[in-house]
């Protein structure tokens, strides 16, 4: 319903990078980094805040000119055919920047009238967006008295009002409760299935793995690594994890007599052990044979997380 | 869904003017919402004016002889030349505050960055709504003063697009210059300060440039604002003189147009980081 259908065949790739860099006076946000967008993938860039995934969704969104490499969107330059790519793009700012003072069905007017379109074909797309947002009975409303989630779904519903054939996603759930995030969610999820193509950067584990078919884990300005959700921790990760808490006192004799198991890997947190194993109960029944007593264990399968970690050496969070 | 040909069924870009217009709608839609508050104040500013000053100031300069004002009552030579002073406020009013605004707290013109439109036509685009405020607020000033019974000549009519270019001159500049503020408006006290004050109070305004000391008057006349209140209080008096009506006038286009210029590269330097 919302994926536009193109009328020309259009390249398979819709974004190639080559060596992509972008610097900001002697500081290097991203550096050299090269990958390809295909239609109808949803791609995530994952990474700690300053990792330069922003800037990178900057330069695709023709905002931003690189500082070297190659770029190509829609096999077009983003330099010299900015505005053409841009009449192409849907993009979801993390501010949201709606027009706050206007209506909800304002913003979608003033937004589809920067893409040249007309009132009728704007009217048309309001009343069938705001009902894919859920938001139709809100439509003459004020913004600005509206939860941080509805202007979240505003901007999305804005976003795709040109049908776009990318649609850029920056942070799409930061700052949502997290209700608001799995409705947030849950709406991508459809567009997704709608053949939507996606970019879209978080610092989000778990939004990364619902929402994305592939990702790069960036750190740094660099790409750490590449792959699906599931490719990546089975490269990076074990099956399984177990987590051990132990006493603060206790916690470096336990750290020092947990390393003498057999697991494939250790993490030892300020407040956590991390045991990756391909069996976590096993691990646990070890670890007690050793004289230790956890204060709480936990066995969980691997996340992104731990493939951040295990890449990186710190936590997502920890940015 | 099958694609549409119909027209402004899918995105375009169009050329400078059809894009400027574009985000010209954005500041018509928000107008939409303020307009009549902004007629009020657009008529009470010049009545205050021209009561206080030019009847109430005024019956006491009259009293004292107005050969220096070409013999004219005070309010009929204040009149036109505040009509230009009024431009500037205008101009200034729809400027610095906006822009920052746009560009720091709401955003918006990062938000239409993100469409096809190029800062140059967002920056168009904002001055064209400023235009239209200014087109606005001088038709008003002159209706108050015909109302005041002191447009002189037919030529008066002139002095509105006259007051609407300097209007221009003004906000060119300052829209290039605010959207370069990145982290306060503290910049915009100074010029109000500064230079819109001054400019208000010496540009010839309320009295003829020649009452200044010989040794500042180059500056009155260097300033822009003084070429737009010279030839609107010309334009009252009937036909202007030509050449200088050329020399105001081509000073304040070329003002306009050289800020417009810079205006396209600091509004790209801005939103194309």
């Amino acid at each position: 319903m919302l994926g536009r259908v193109a009328d020309v065949p259009e390249p398979a790739v819709l974004v190639q990078a080559t060596d992509l860099t972008k610097r900001f006076g002697s500081f290097t946000a991203v550096d050299g980094i090269s990958f390809e967008l295909s239609r109808g993938e949803a791609f995530g860039f994952l990474g700690p805040n300053g990792a330069g995934k922003s800037s990178t969704m900057r330069m695709i969104g023709c905002v931003s000119p690189p500082s070297g490499g190659d770029l190509t969107i829609l096999g077009m330059d983003p330099v010299s055919q900015g505005p053409a790519i841009r009449a192409r793009l849907g993009v979801v700012p993390q501010e949201d920047r709606l027009d706050e003072e206007l209506t909800v069905r304002e913003n979608l007017l003033i937004y589809g009238r920067y893409f040249g379109l007309s009132k009728a074909i704007i009217a048309d797309r309001t009343d069938r967006l705001l009902d894919f947002v859920q938001l139709s009975e809100r439509g003459g409303d004020q913004v600005e008295p509206l939860s941080g989630g509805m202007k979240r779904r505003l901007t999305i519903a804005r976003s795709l009002i040109n049908e776009p054939d990318i649609l850029l996603l920056d942070e799409p759930t930061t700052g949502l409760d997290p209700q608001a995030r799995h409705v947030v969610w849950d709406r991508l999820f459809r567009l997704k299935q709608q053949g939507v193509t996606l970019i879209l950067t978080t610092h989000y584990m778990d939004e990364a793995e619902q929402l994305c078919d592939r990702l790069v884990v960036m750190d740094r300005g660099k790409i750490a690594a590449e792959g699906s959700p599931r490719e990546l921790i089975d490269t990076y990760s074990t099956r399984e994890v177990l987590e051990l808490r132990f006493a603060p006192d206790e916690h470096e004799h336990a750290a020092e007599v947990v390393a003498g198991t057999k697991a494939d890997r250790m993490e030892v947190l300020a407040d956590r052990i991390l045991l990756y194993v391909a069996d976590g109960d096993a691990a646990l029944l070890q670890v007690r044979s050793l004289g230790l007593e956890p204060l709480a264990s936990l066995v969980r399968r691997s996340t992104l997380e731990d493939v951040f970690l295990r890449l990186t050496g710190r936590r997502l969070e920890d940015g | 869904m099958t694609a549409v040909a119909e027209a402004g069924a899918r995105a375009s870009v169009a050329g400078p003017w059809g894009m400027s217009l574009r985000a010209f709608r954005w500041w018509l839609v928000n107008y939409r919402r303020t307009w009549r508050g902004s007629i009020y104040s657009s008529l009470l500013n010049p009545v205050l004016f021209l009561g206080a000053l030019g009847l109430g100031l005024g019956s006491l300069v009259d009293k004292h002889g107005t050969a220096r004002l070409g013999g004219l009552s005070y309010l009929a030579f204040l009149a036109p030349g505040l009509m230009a002073a009024s431009a500037m406020q205008t101009a200034v009013g729809e400027s610095l505050y906006p822009v920052f605004s746009a560009v720091k707290w709401q955003q918006t013109y990062q938000a239409a960055a993100a469409t096809p439109l190029r800062p140059a036509d967002i920056y168009r685009g904002h001055l064209m709504f400023t235009t239209m405020r200014l087109i606005m607020n001088m038709v008003i000033f002159l209706a108050i003063m015909a109302a005041f019974g002191v447009v002189r000549s037919p030529w008066m009519i002139a002095g509105v697009p006259v007051a609407v270019l300097t209007g221009v001159a003004f906000a060119a500049p300052l829209d290039a210059f605010a959207v370069t503020r990145e982290k306060n408006d503290q910049a915009f006290n100074v010029i109000f300060r500064f230079g819109m004050i001054p400019l208000f109070l010496f540009s010839g305004t309320f009295f003829p440039v020649t009452q200044l000391p010989a040794w500042i008057r180059p500056v009155a006349y260097a300033t822009p604002l003084w070429h737009g209140v010279a030839l609107c209080r010309e334009l009252n008096s009937g036909a202007p003189d030509l050449l200088g009506a050329i020399g105001n006038l081509g000073y304040l286009a070329a003002l306009a147009a050289i800020s417009m210029l810079a205006g396209q590269i600091t509004y790209r330097r801005r939103l194309y980081v």
